[in-house]
């Protein structure tokens, strides 16, 4: 049994602020709910199943299903950090597939830009984990975990840089057509590796945006889909894994995205050859990296040589990614940048991306993020979607 | 050498764990093993990560190890080296690298144990000097 063609994508909507100082986290669920389902021409009383992850306030789904007044017969508050909305929409599938609902609505929103967040300040994620008296007090944070990663794949691999900032360089082309990115200015490698180090080897403009904001998406039972106006988005195949430190057997120089990535290609029955257009979560530039490598978009340890010259840069490279701008370059709303990865997939299938940025015969696409952290213990989702 | 230290928050024990954080009070640098597989494992636990027997026990460990992977966290009131150290036992852990020039440091580097003083009084945290 496989949830291939058991759902549609029908609805997709990305907030325009970035910073939203004088709206609640719950309004902003409640603003993104309503644009996603306008896109997809439902209504909330449409809505029967209801997803959401850490960022949504209060007891799992409890305070925002109510805070909206949804009817449900399906909750689900899956976290596994950044992409847990990536494996909502196979969640969501799977519930559909099964009955449990037809019209799921995922959501995400947070004002960390307003609350002052940042990545290079350390926080106990959760006191009670078991890891946190062990790690805690070394001052892990968001951007020494991951730069850990980029320091050991630079010493397996001969990683560099100038290659990792090639990521940024590719996001940053993309970016200067969205109006709503955060940062629109074309940058080059140069400007990455002067940029300051945040955390050796990584500089700032390795690191992702904090912006305010939020996304959501509506998927829903094929006889739904058939019944909208909007391009039909199916999904195809999904995966879903984690990584952590397996006893102390650390390897920080692959993700869960080896197992994640396997499986959502074989229950797709396609290959990385067949993606036209990937989503890749860019907390960072060696979070894309290494999850090119581990979707077997390359080799492992070629990721550096593959990201490099432009690869990544839609209409000339081998591998469009992340034409919104991503996470490096337009939106991270509250710290999460799953979801955003699906909409800009979603943009991409129906031929609604920016021209300039837009893959001709754009009919599969790849969404995949890591979420926690990549040099601790960490999520990751796989979706692979087809133009129907 | 480093300049001004940063404080280093104390570690939150539980009754599973405590025995490590007397040791450390006493310099000793605890590590717990398996005696059914026999395999030791970190972070410390009750049920062993690899074979998950409950037949664990702590082993005094040399306290030696290699650098796995280190960054150094430029963007802190206080810059420091957080990094994964292998330890001879096998097992790789994650700690700072202390006393030492942070730029000087490189993966593959041989170090040792150094327990480090904790906020409010708690038990010292387990870091590493360059050997």
């Amino acid at each position: 049994m496989t949830i291939k063609g058991s759902a549609y994508i029908a609805g997709a909507f990305e907030h325009p602020t970035r910073l939203a100082k004088d709206k609640s986290v719950a309004q902003l669920h409640a603003e993104v709910a309503v644009g996603a389902l306008a896109d997809a021409g439902l209504t909330k009383a449409d809505v029967d199943g209801y997803f959401c992850a850490g960022d949504a306030p209060g007891l799992g789904p409890l305070a925002m299903a109510d805070y909206m007044n949804l009817k449900l017969s399906h909750l689900d508050s899956t976290d596994v950090g950044g992409c847990s909305y990536i494996a909502h929409v196979a969640h969501a599938a799977e519930a559909i597939m099964a009955g449990k609902c037809r019209v799921a609505l995922i959501t995400l929103a947070g004002r960390p830009r307003s609350e002052g967040h940042s990545g290079a300040v350390p926080r106990i994620r959760g006191a009670d984990a078991p890891d946190t008296q062990w790690e805690f007090p070394t001052g892990v944070a968001t951007v020494n975990a991951y730069a850990m990663c980029a320091a050991r794949h630079m010493h397996q691999y001969g990683t560099t840089s100038e290659q990792l900032a090639w990521i940024k360089v590719a996001a940053s082309q993309h970016a200067q057509y969205n109006p709503h990115a955060m940062l629109r200015d074309v940058v080059t490698v140069e400007e990455v590796v002067n940029s300051p180090l945040i955390a050796t080897p990584l500089h700032r403009l390795d690191c992702c945006v904090v912006s305010d904001g939020g996304g959501a998406l509506v998927v829903v039972a094929p006889e739904i889909a058939r019944s909208l106006k909007r391009p039909k988005v199916k999904v195809m195949g999904a995966g879903e894994s984690m990584k952590g430190q397996m006893g102390g057997e650390v390897d920080l120089t692959y993700s869960a995205a080896v197992r994640s990535g396997a499986a959502a290609f074989a229950e797709a029955g396609v290959k990385p050859a067949d993606i036209k257009y990937a989503s890749i979560y860019d907390s960072f530039t060696i979070t894309v990296l290494m999850q090119i490598e581990d979707l077997g978009f390359c080799e492992k340890g070629q990721g550096g040589r593959f990201v490099a010259d432009g690869n990544l840069i839609s209409g000339t490279g081998k591998l469009p990614f992340n034409t919104d701008g991503g996470g490096l370059c337009n939106n991270h709303p509250a710290n999460r940048g799953g979801i955003t990865k699906v909409i800009e997939a979603v943009r991409q299938l129906r031929g609604e991306a920016h021209p300039k940025v837009q893959v001709k015969n754009c009919d599969i696409a790849l969404a995949h993020g890591t979420g926690g952290l990549l040099g601790s213990r960490h999520g990751g989702a796989t979706l692979i979607m087809e133009r129907e | 050498m480093a300049g001004k230290e940063r404080a280093i928050p104390a570690p939150m024990t539980n009754p599973e764990t405590e025995p490590f954080w007397a040791a450390a009070r006493e310099g000793k640098f605890l590590l717990r093993g398996c005696t059914a597989c026999g395999k030791t494992h970190w972070y410390p636990r009750a049920v062993c990560p690899f074979c998950f027997s409950e037949r664990t026990e702590w082993r005094e460990g040399s306290g030696r190890g290699t650098i796995y992977s280190l960054s150094v966290m430029k963007r802190a009131p206080e810059p420091y080296a957080i990094a994964y150290v292998t330890l001879e036992e096998g097992p790789t852990m994650m700690t700072n690298i202390v006393d030492c020039d942070l730029d000087s440091l490189a993966i593959g580097q041989k170090v040792t144990v150094a327990f480090k003083p904790t906020q409010n009084d708690g038990p010292p945290f387990p870091m590493f000097r360059p050997a």
